[in-house]
């Protein structure tokens, strides 16, 4: 674990997910709260260079964290926006058998995804996230950073 | 109403666990604590609040501070609020007399009859080693401040 003392957000890096190619924007958010799939919607249509980052908090949502997970594992098949849109679209939708459906409509290997969501890569990655989040005081989600350039 | 200054010993104050018990200035002794004073149970904000301070808890005890949630909610709502939110962190009430040891920690906003949000971090001797008053009590602080404010402990 370690330090959560205050650091400046980090600006974007290779490993994220970036979509867009206005102004920039730093999305921290969690695919099982309403005002994010709001937000997500929002930025989409004002053309915004987005980066997505998983704020996703265990006391939040029983799936808060689960969903973060499969989102980055979609991601590995190269589906993270196509997750990203189909799990916000439809938020009354979201155990494993929806996450399933979500993975043979975008024709994701559903073993790998299952296999890629448990990786400690990628429960690291979203705990990173969430630890930057907290440094950069993000307290609740939507979170849109705009850093200083 | 001025939250209690850095450096200063904490009052005598009585607030009350869960299941009823005291919790004084002399269980405060030898561990450094954080006091985490918030208006009211089941109201958006503070919701947030402990949802994402609870995220913090194992750095937390690496450091060896304990988080406590204070409001001048009955035990009951405490508790009730604690469960329904599935989070660890332990509840002091304030109730009755209403309010009296978040005046004695200046973290009472008179104006609206409730807890103000505001953070107290004590050091293991009793004395206050950092405090934060929220400009208002909507304002939410980070937990980022928590650990700011950690660094000004002195080790017992």
């Amino acid at each position: 674990m370690g330090d959560l003392t205050s650091a400046p957000i980090a600006g974007p890096r290779p490993e994220d997910h970036v979509r867009g190619d206005g102004e920039l924007v730093i999305m921290y958010a969690d695919f099982s709260c309403p005002r994010c799939a709001v937000a997500a919607l929002d930025l989409q249509a004002s053309g915004a260079r987005v980066v997505f980052r998983h704020f996703a908090l265990k006391a939040r949502h029983p799936r808060a964290v689960a969903l973060a997970h499969a989102a980055e594992a979609a991601g590995a098949q190269g589906a993270f926006w196509a997750f990203h849109d189909a799990l916000f679209a439809d938020q009354g939708h979201l155990d494993d058998p929806h996450l399933w459906a979500r993975c043979e409509r975008f024709g994701l290997d559903v073993a790998r995804f299952d296999v890629d969501r448990r990786r400690p890569e990628v429960i690291a990655r979203v705990a990173r996230d969430l630890r930057e989040g907290m440094r950069a005081g993000v307290t609740a989600t939507p979170a849109l950073l705009r850093p200083a350039r | 109403m001025t939250i209690i200054a850095a450096g200063t010993t904490v009052p005598d104050f009585v607030l009350h666990r869960g299941d009823g018990s005291e919790f004084t200035q002399q269980d405060l002794l030898g561990t450094t604590t954080v006091l985490v004073f918030y208006p009211f149970a089941f109201s958006p904000v503070c919701t947030d609040q402990l949802q994402v301070y609870e995220e913090a808890l194992e750095e937390l005890r690496e450091q060896g501070a304990v988080l406590y949630g204070v409001s001048t909610d009955a035990t009951w709502s405490q508790t009730a609020f604690k469960e329904k939110l599935g989070i660890t962190i332990e509840q002091l009430s304030d109730f009755e007399p209403k309010g009296a040891a978040s005046r004695a920690f200046g973290a009472y906003f008179e104006p609206a009859g409730m807890t103000n949000r505001a953070l107290v971090i004590v050091g293991p001797d009793g004395t206050v080693a950092w405090s934060h008053l929220a400009d208002s009590p909507g304002d939410l602080p980070g937990v980022n401040l928590i650990f700011d404010g950690l660094s000004a402990v002195t080790p017992a």
